[in-house]
């Protein structure tokens, strides 16, 4: 199921412009790594490189290598489409489909895929509401409109729709930044069940977020405006938080920057 | 007591009443420019029910002596001879025609114009969609009677060719019958109605295109669909509402378009599907610009009678429109 990933020398642009440069880092199955650092430092375009979801914004290019398990990311050949319905995202606003049903949320990436038939679809669907923990309260209206939910139910829903597809990896992008303090426990418990399956990648500006959840802690920061943004160090998230290796990171997690 | 006791408690007003805080003159809480402005915006939803029932009791008024003196029955005849000593009239064949034609160019219209609304918001490069953008917008502006003299005197050649090409290699097709004569027909009259509602349709339709938040179309490249397939889970439903306004506007315009239907059409009052041959339609809006100069009283009333028809068909297709999109309500963005 879940599977590794390893950047090698990551670069990516938006037109002229470098955003993110040498990235390397290796992401290990079944581990929820976070990635923190100040706005704009590239933390959310890094992640948005690991599904080739950056170029979709015109002018966005990446170089490098970006391995899933062996094979490259940014291959010649290779479908970004395919990659995508491997790795699965949660954005930071709750973006359900708003013409669709509860049930045709969930269902649509599977009805992407050319999944048809309605005791398949029902099944999967049951299976991602409830691995997203929402079946229980949504179960008995799955044909009203996704968008009646409330905000934290919306994004439970959203990764609903990404598990539904079974993907290898699930990337995160600050998902609890929109949400009160108790959607935000739920959505917390809820990746902590999910690091079974999946390989977890979150943006979080909530330091104590990353704290909580993850294994892993990246910390991203830029030196100066219109610099590209390095990624500092990666290591243990009970390492980085108490004994980090760079000054930088400790004067960022102790609250002296950013 | 000390002396700060004897300052007068702050919280009583001038007036005498007590609180501290801004208190109205008079009954309401609203400000002149308020006022001013609420009764301006009322005045103007106002103004526009009376106008059109200023209008629809104007069509019964004037249409009323002239069905009195009709000698056929109105609703249920083709014929259409207003004019003579007792005058005949029936809006079949008028209102046949007008729906008929109108469907035909939402036929042909619709697909090009979602096609190029969408190629226009989504494929085309940004150097590119801002001048095409232009271009139909442009062509929205163009007069209908310019229209109409391109139809007459370009496009019937060629839709001559076609019609023979169509009556010969799939004649089957109920509306393809002929009998050797073609051109100035219905076909030819659709063709140019399509052609004038397509820029209508399509501009709109991209506008609700453009609108599409960013989130949505993401969430859908992010399950792994493909530009397409984006379009067709994120763009398409979220626009849905808004291209149905913009047909049931490009239909309005349809029904309601006049003199380039009168320029290019060889009218007759019938009922018939043969739409290449010409002599076998007629429309409400174009036979009123072309019978109105020679009517006589009667003439004119029955005339002012089939504008009320026209009148009716607009208004329901606008109710119709208006419950399909009210039927997905909680489901529009």
């Amino acid at each position: 199921m879940a599977k590794r990933i390893e950047s090698i020398g990551l670069d990516a642009y938006y037109g002229a412009f470098k955003a993110i440069e040498d990235v390397n880092v290796v992401i290990e199955p079944k581990t929820i790594t976070a990635l923190i650092g100040p706005s704009g430092c590239g933390k959310s375009t890094f992640l948005r490189t690991l599904n080739r979801m950056h170029e979709v914004v015109p002018g966005a290019r990446v170089t490098g290598r970006l391995l899933l398990d062996d094979e490259d990311v940014y291959g010649p050949g290779v479908d970004a489409t395919g990659v995508r319905r491997t790795i699965g995202m949660v954005f930071q606003r709750p973006n359900p489909f708003p013409t669709m049903s509860i049930y045709d949320n969930v269902a649509a990436g599977l009805r992407l895929n050319g999944v048809k038939g309605k005791k398949v679809l029902d099944e999967a669907v049951e299976r991602s509401l409830k691995g997203a923990n929402l079946w229980n309260e949504v179960k008995d209206r799955l044909p009203k409109p996704g968008a009646g939910l409330s905000g934290g139910q919306q994004q439970r829903l959203c990764i609903a729709r990404a598990i539904a597809v079974e993907p290898q990896v699930l990337l995160m992008d600050e998902p609890c930044s929109a949400l009160d303090p108790i959607s935000t426990l739920a959505i917390e418990d809820l990746m902590t069940e999910l690091k079974d399956r999946f390989t977890i990648v979150i943006v979080t500006h909530n330091m104590q977020q990353a704290a909580r959840v993850s294994d892993r802690t990246g910390f991203f920061t830029i030196e100066a405006t219109g610099e590209p943004g390095r990624l500092v160090e990666i290591d243990d998230t009970q390492k980085i938080f108490t004994n980090p290796g760079e000054k930088r990171t400790e004067d960022y997690i102790t609250g002296r920057f950013g | 007591m000390s002396s700060l006791s004897t300052t007068p408690p702050p919280s009583v007003s001038p007036d005498g009443r007590a609180g501290t805080l801004p208190r109205t003159g008079g009954r309401s809480s609203e400000r002149r420019g308020d006022r001013v402005f609420r009764g301006l915006s009322l005045g103007a939803g106002l103004s526009l029910l009376g106008i059109i029932v200023a209008i629809a009791v104007f069509l019964v008024v004037q249409a009323v002596p002239a069905l009195r003196d009709n000698t056929a029955s109105f609703l249920t005849d083709t014929v259409w001879d207003p004019n003579a000593a007792s005058p005949a009239f029936g809006i079949v064949a008028l209102a046949f025609g007008t729906v008929l034609s109108s469907l035909l160019a939402l036929a042909m219209a619709l697909p090009v114009a979602l096609g190029v609304a969408l190629f226009i918001s989504h494929y085309a490069p940004r150097r590119l969609a801002g001048p095409l953008g232009y271009v139909v917008d442009l062509l929205a502006a163009v007069p209908s009677v310019v229209y109409g003299l391109w139809g007459i005197f370009f496009l019937n050649d060629k839709v001559i060719d076609t019609s023979a090409f169509l009556a010969e290699h799939v004649g089957w097709f109920p509306l393809f019958g002929a009998d050797g004569i073609y051109g100035r027909s219905v076909f030819l009259a659709s063709i140019v109605l399509a052609i004038m509602i397509l820029p209508i349709i399509a501009s709109l339709s991209r506008e609700v295109f453009l609108q599409v938040p960013t989130s949505q179309q993401e969430a859908a490249l992010a399950l792994g669909a493909t530009r397409w397939e984006m379009i067709r889970t994120a763009v398409l439903p979220f626009g849905k509402p808004g291209v149905i306004g913009a047909t049931m506007l490009g239909l309005g315009r349809a029904l309601g378009e006049t003199i380039a239907v009168a320029i290019v059409l060889s009218p007759a009052f019938v009922v018939s599907l043969d739409i290449l041959t010409p002599n076998s339609g007629n429309t409400i809006a174009a036979n009123i610009a072309l019978g109105f100069a020679e009517a006589s009283s009667t003439g004119r009333g029955a005339l002012i009678a089939s504008g009320l028809v026209l009148f009716a068909i607009t208004l329901v297709v606008n109710v119709l429109a208006r419950a399909i999109i009210h039927r997905r309500r909680e489901f529009t963005a």
